[in-house]
């Protein structure tokens, strides 16, 4: 089961102007590893072609897991405003 | 602006918990919720140990809407190709008053809310707290879009990210080390099928953990949790030990490849996925627990780190609605003597002590250094499989003598110093 498709079956309410945002010039200089990438469990960030990370935040669990790897704070992650984000129903 | 004894951030199990405690005292309580109702942020494995906490709000256990008394006990320890599973089934866990019962969080947290507003606590759902309102150094109440709320006392029952324990300046950068991520798929699957996979009776239910190789020599495991329609099926693993193999091993493929192990594959068969659901777990024990209070605040749950992995035993909503309700009492206390100062506060600190929550946090403080071992998760597993494959197996040449087989194995994998070391480790736990 792809991870689109695990996320299909959960309850979003997206927010357009997203709660994730990237300082790419932190996120180039200082993190080589890209934690992002391995830890996030709904695959939120991705690589653009230039290499830089890309949030999706639609698709975000609000787990957090993303922001305690990112070590050198180049992330800006704040819980969704009230009404928005993921629902859970069945967990 | 509104002024309220207590506001309450977060209806989880510790927020939720405290609230119905301080409303049944006739306490001004205000619980407010980022989600849409209580329940619809949080997240569980699956399971509740039910002994710790009957004896807090004893009134309301009888009808608490569990999903399976957990009466069968599973550990499995897996290796590349093959799996053991141990199986215990005492005759007490199928006897009231039961010892663990399934929960699925948005049922049951929406039963506790709506138990702590029939005693007289106000939830606010859809509100999302922005920050602290503090005064001369003093917490003083919420702060959210456009609107201020002032309170006599903060519970800070924000989950294990706690945004407003960091802003109050009781808790510091979470370390990766101190952290684990669980990911999660709830299964739909009819009671009946349920019962007869599980060989259970009516409300029975079977609790299973796997260890070995599922999480690639990562600090971690799966469970698996049966509920009336549902399983919960899930992997957690150490945020410090993904970070640590460098993107060789991820979240999400941890899982994927869970799910296909033939273990759980003929387990789950012709089941729906009816979520997925992540959230990240306070791994870290006694020595990252946060700072407990401060004048006007106070931490609970998962936001102040209670929670506990005992390798074979994982808790954390057991020690949330204990530590909740404790909160309640320090309140309760601080209220009378009209007096919220820290000094006041640190009443809670000394009612945790005397509980379990501390004790058995002291008691394993040890016990994530001991798991924090990979050969617990890679050579140990494959060493116990082989031994018992190979004292199992009949081949085409004659079979040596049992204990021959099973000394030669020992030699292999326990005779060494290595091995020797994390027995003695293991002991420390």
């Amino acid at each position: 089961m792809k991870i689109e498709e695990k996320l299909g079956k959960d309850v979003f309410k997206v927010d357009k102007e997203g709660h994730i945002k990237i300082d790419t010039e932190i996120c180039r200089a200082k993190c080589k590893p890209k934690y992002c990438l391995s830890v996030c469990p709904a695959k939120v960030y991705s690589l653009d072609p230039n290499g830089d990370v890309r949030p999706n935040p639609d698709g975000c669990l609000e787990c957090g897991a993303c922001v305690i790897a990112c070590l050198d704070e180049a992330l800006s992650w704040h819980y969704p405003k009230a009404g928005f984000g993921v629902q859970y129903r069945f967990t | 602006m509104e002024h309220v004894d207590a506001v309450v951030v977060g209806a989880g199990l510790a927020g939720l918990s405290c609230a119905y405690t301080l409303a049944k005292a006739g306490i001004e309580v205000l619980v407010v919720e980022r989600g849409d109702y209580p329940g619809s942020k949080n997240v569980t494995g699956g399971r509740l140990y039910t002994n710790p906490v009957r004896q807090y709000m004893t009134e309301i256990w009888d009808e608490a809407p569990f999903e399976r008394h957990v009466t069968k006990e599973r550990l499995t320890m897996l290796s590349d190709q093959s799996s053991i599973t141990v199986e215990l089934r005492p005759d007490d866990f199928a006897k009231k008053p039961y010892h663990s019962h399934t929960v699925i969080r948005p049922v049951f947290d929406r039963w506790l809310a709506e138990k702590a507003t029939a005693a007289g606590a106000i939830i606010v759902p859809t509100y999302k707290v922005e920050g602290l309102l503090t005064e001369g150094g003093k917490v003083a109440g919420i702060r959210a879009e456009g609107d201020t709320i002032a309170a006599n006392v903060v519970v800070a029952a924000d989950g294990a990210l706690s945004f407003i324990a960091e802003q109050a300046g009781l808790r510091s950068r979470h370390d990766p080390e101190d952290y684990a991520v669980g990911v999660k798929e709830t299964v739909e699957l009819p009671s009946k099928t349920i019962e007869d996979r599980f060989n259970l009776r009516g409300d029975e239910g079977c609790a299973q953990l796997y260890f070995g190789s599922l999480t690639k020599g990562l600090t971690g495991g799966g469970f698996l949790y049966t509920n009336r329609t549902s399983i919960s099926l899930g992997v957690v693993v150490g945020i410090g030990a993904l970070m640590h193999s460098a993107g060789q091993v991820e979240t999400v493929q941890l899982m994927d490849s869970f799910k296909q192990l033939p273990e759980i594959a003929s387990i789950i068969e012709g089941g729906e996925t009816l979520e997925y659901s992540a959230h990240v777990i306070p791994e870290g024990g006694f020595e990252s627990i946060s700072k407990l209070y401060s004048s006007g605040i106070l931490v609970v749950g998962d936001a102040a780190g209670f929670a506990l992995n005992m390798g074979i035993i994982v808790r954390g909503m057991d020690l949330a609605i204990a530590s909740g309700v404790l909160a309640a009492e320090t309140i309760k206390l601080a209220k009378k003597n009209a007096d919220f100062s820290a000094a006041s506060l640190a009443t809670y600190e000394a009612l945790l002590n005397r509980s379990f929550i501390m004790r058995d946090l002291r008691t394993f403080k040890n016990a994530r250094r001991v798991l924090d071992n990979p050969r617990l998760f890679t050579k140990y597993p494959e060493a116990v499989v082989s031994l018992m494959t190979d004292l199992m197996s009949i081949g085409t040449e004659p079979k040596p003598k049992l204990s021959s087989t099973a000394m030669k194995h020992f030699r292999k994998h326990f005779l060494n110093l290595s091995a020797l070391r994390d027995a003695l480790s293991l002991m420390r736990v």
